[in-house]
């Protein structure tokens, strides 16, 4: 097992450096630095000077790739490559065009963004699984035929639709909760009440369908034909047995969600006004701070890359036929 | 008036796309094996209310992509054999048909059907002085004199009325269908006429009509009164939000088809050849998608977009005019769209070669030495084939959706053109505002919604008919 998974980090490298490869090429090779500097200065305000003063603050003044004029080492290591890509193995990210340290920014966001997406995650599983279980427990009735139906429909709002209703209606309307803003401690669950309910809610349409389908594939096979024939009621049929055979799709499908929080959450906080990752990036964005938005590509990458593995050590768990060698 | 035809990337596009379904349409009837399937989806009633309703958007799309300069009218003093000059704007078909809705903008927002402006203005009295009041506004009930009596009889006349013409329009078509179909079955025509109000034929012609009847009494109705008010209000600039929201379904259409279109050659290029040679090849493939799924898709797309929007604007002399600008970043965003979701489907299309590369069939082609690009050709991609169908059908409701949040994120399409993510993000400012101004949202609610449900009901349908798992 401990040496599956020392494979399984080692072929996390190759993946991770291409990532870095990728976004580099995208930022520094088709845009150069010299177009950044334009694009942030404005056209008007892009003298010769301006630009070469911007690009030595952030340490763009080197040469891409190969630094012909250094000794030794540093020839490659003077150059922008190293200092913007290879230093970002070590989670060293540098720092933003407004000079804050990213590693600093990131590390006193992750808070706020885990206190969201965990809750909504968690929540989420665990409301589509039962909801997808209660359908399947009255499929080939109206009940499951609506439910699907609801599925389908839910599934065709824009999850823009439902933060902007979801505030509008508890925040504003019923004035149950704040609009926005955000507190550290326990004060926060005031402001999190909602983003994290219509988090729950925005995925719950495609999630419950997705879950029905794998049961309803699940309960066809004879292990469950044997559990009723043995007299178990069809709801410990269900509750027990189908869950617990269905538990390996299900994995591999949250796992894939892992990710997907990030995007899900980017909205999320930035409407909810959450200083987390999300809103972070949304910022980056718009203030086109490449340094930012690599550095999160690269976080995402790693995330993802940590979910499969997290995913194989589950699957043993759930299921202990499983061997990872 | 003359005018000088324009044709945008994204229309050469769109066009060559709809070819190509005709040209589908046309093979598909000479096969029998697909033509049963794509009879099962014909057979769905909700298929064919859904493709009935997808196809009403896409005539929108089409009309709305038939671009042109219109030719400016001639100076007086000009001679009489000059140039003619033609106007700098882009207009398209749809434009014309909707030329006043497009034209007649208030001064800034007012609610649907309102005939007074929804911010107070000083005003100068006839009798001298100033008063703060909701001025009457410029065309919205302007034909009616005292608005707070005669309004509710006028729009109820004029409701009735276009909902009377649509539905007259409409009468026609059953009729058509039924005498279509008694020729080609020989059979008498009120026979298949009563067959078609049943319900009873072979195909659901009769959801497919109801629907068509519905959308036929809902555009009566608006382009009746259209005209006349602003039917779902008027945005912060007093543009017609009605117009602006049909406006935004070429946009949302475009994303939906062009970004597949771009991304199927990769994906089933790449997914057969890593299934079916293996090795190396296989290795190398993995690896691309891979890195390419390990970055979260949102990420992948900021980052792209912003690239392509610093590669844009550090070259605006590649742009005559501003639509060409827009239209460039609507590609650009499509392509990017492709290159990150290709991934998926490529990997289903590997393991499903995996699978076929193991059959009998295939194996005994090999055995007689036929060579690999004509086996690809011959045996495993039509296989594959439905594979490809039911992703792309599923796929399209998703791009719209991604568009929305993408542009209302600020890394979609240009700022200047028109869709449904730029629609909210201008109206999300308005959310604070105390009475709301909720039209603009609601109309794009509205109209995305219905897109989408028709998109996901017929996808639905359509993975139903080919998926051999399901029979």
């Amino acid at each position: 097992m401990l040496g599956y998974l020392l494979r399984r980090l080692i072929y996390a490298v190759p993946i991770l450096i291409g990532v870095n490869l990728l976004t580099f090429l995208l930022f520094f090779v088709v845009n150069t630095p010299d177009d950044m500097a334009r694009m942030h200065l404005g056209v008007r305000h892009a003298s010769a000077e301006g630009i070469a003063r911007w690009k030595a603050e952030r340490g763009y003044d080197k040469p891409t790739f190969w630094n012909a004029h250094a000794q030794g080492a540093k020839r490659f290591t003077e150059t922008i490559f190293f200092e913007k890509s290879v230093r970002m193995f070590v989670f060293d990210f540098g720092r933003a065009d407004d000079g804050r340290d990213i590693g600093r920014e990131i590390r006193e966001r992750m808070g706020p963004s885990l206190a969201v997406a965990v809750p909504t995650f968690v929540l989420g599983l665990f409301a589509s699984i039962t909801f997808a279980l209660l359908l399947v427990f009255f499929r080939a009735t109206y009940l499951d035929f609506w439910g699907v139906v609801s599925c389908v429909a839910m599934m065709s709002i824009s999850s823009l639709f439902y933060i902007i209703g979801g505030q509008w209606l508890v925040a504003k309307v019923w004035a149950l909760v704040p609009i926005s803003g955000y507190a550290p401690g326990l004060d926060a669950a005031r402001f999190l009440v909602l983003p994290v309910l219509i988090g729950v809610l925005a995925g719950l349409g495609a999630n419950v369908r997705w879950y029905r389908t794998i049961f309803l594939e699940e309960i066809s096979s004879d292990y469950v034909r044997t559990a009723r024939a043995k007299g178990l009621s069809e709801f410990a049929v269900l509750f027990r047995h189908v869950l617990r055979n269905a538990m390996i799709p299900i994995l591999t499908g949250t796992v894939v969600l892992i990710p997907m929080l990030f995007m899900g959450s980017l909205l999320v906080e930035s409407f909810f006004g959450i200083p987390g990752l999300g809103s972070y990036t949304i910022d980056a964005i718009n203030a086109q701070d490449f340094a930012v938005v690599r550095a999160m590509v690269f976080i995402g990458s790693v995330l993802y890359i940590v979910g499969l593995i997290l995913t194989d050590i589950a699957y043993t768990l759930v299921d202990p036929r499983i061997r990872l060698e | 008036m003359s005018f000088k035809p324009v044709l945008l990337w994204t229309d050469t596009l769109f066009f060559a796309l709809l070819l190509a379904g005709v040209l589908t349409v046309r093979y598909v009837r000479r096969h029998e094996a697909l033509s049963s399937a794509w009879r099962k989806v014909g057979r769905s009633p909700v298929g064919m209310a859904s493709a009935t309703v997808l196809l009403g958007f896409l005539s929108i799309a089409v009309a709305d992509s038939l671009h042109f300069r219109p030719q400016l009218p001639a100076v007086a003093e000009a001679p009489a054999d000059a140039q003619p000059v033609y106007a700098v704007e882009v207009l398209s078909v749809l434009d014309v048909a909707l030329a006043k809705l497009r034209t007649r903008s208030e001064k800034t927002y007012s609610a649907p059907f309102a005939d007074r402006l929804y911010v107070r203005e000083t005003v100068e009295l006839p009798e001298g002085g100033q008063a703060r009041i909701y001025p009457r506004l410029l065309w919205g009930g302007a034909h009616l004199r005292e608005p707070a009596a005669e309004k509710g009889a006028d729009i109820g006349q004029r409701a009735l009325g276009g909902a009377a013409l649509g539905l007259v329009l409409w009468l026609p078509l059953p009729v058509l269908l039924a005498a279509g179909l008694a020729r080609k079955a020989a059979q008498p025509f009120v026979a298949a006429l009563r067959s078609v109000v049943l319900g009873k034929t072979e195909l659901a012609w009769r959801a497919a009509l109801l629907t068509l009847g519905a959308i036929f009494l809902i555009a009566g109705a608006v382009a009746a009164l259209a005209p006349w008010y602003h039917v779902l209000g008027t945005d912060k600039v007093g543009q017609d939000v009605l117009y602006l929201a049909l406006k935004s379904v070429r946009t949302a259409l475009l994303i939906g088809t062009l970004t597949t279109l771009i991304m199927l050659p990769f994906a089933v290029v790449l997914g057969v050849m890593a299934g079916y040679l293996g090795g190396w090849v296989d290795d190398l493939i993995q690896y691309l998608y891979t890195v390419l799924n390990a970055i979260p898709g949102v990420l992948l797309i900021a980052a792209a977009v912003l690239m392509m929007q610093g590669l844009i604007d550090t070259h605006p002399q590649w742009f005559a005019t501003a639509a060409e600008r827009a239209d460039a970043r609507l590609l650009a965003l499509c392509l990017i769209l492709g290159m990150t979701s290709w991934t998926a489907l490529c990997r289903l299309l590997r393991g499903e070669t995996l699978k076929l590369r193991e059959m009998e069939y295939v194996q005994a082609a090999r055995a007689f030495g036929v060579r690999t690009p004509a086996i690809l050709r011959r045996h495993v991609l039509p296989n594959v084939m439905h594979i490809v169908l039911i992703a792309l059908v599923m796929d399209f409701s998703g791009l719209v959706l991604a568009e929305a949040v993408l542009s209302y994120i600020g890394i979609g399409v240009d700022p200047t053109m028109i869709s449904f993510g730029t629609m909210i993000n201008l109206a999300r400012a308005e959310l604070a505002r105390d009475p709301m101004v909720w039209w603009s949202l609601a109309a794009a609610f509205g109209f995305m919604f219905v897109l989408v449900l028709a998109a996901n009901l017929f996808a639905d349908v359509v993975r139903d008919a080919f998926d051999p798992r399901r029979g």
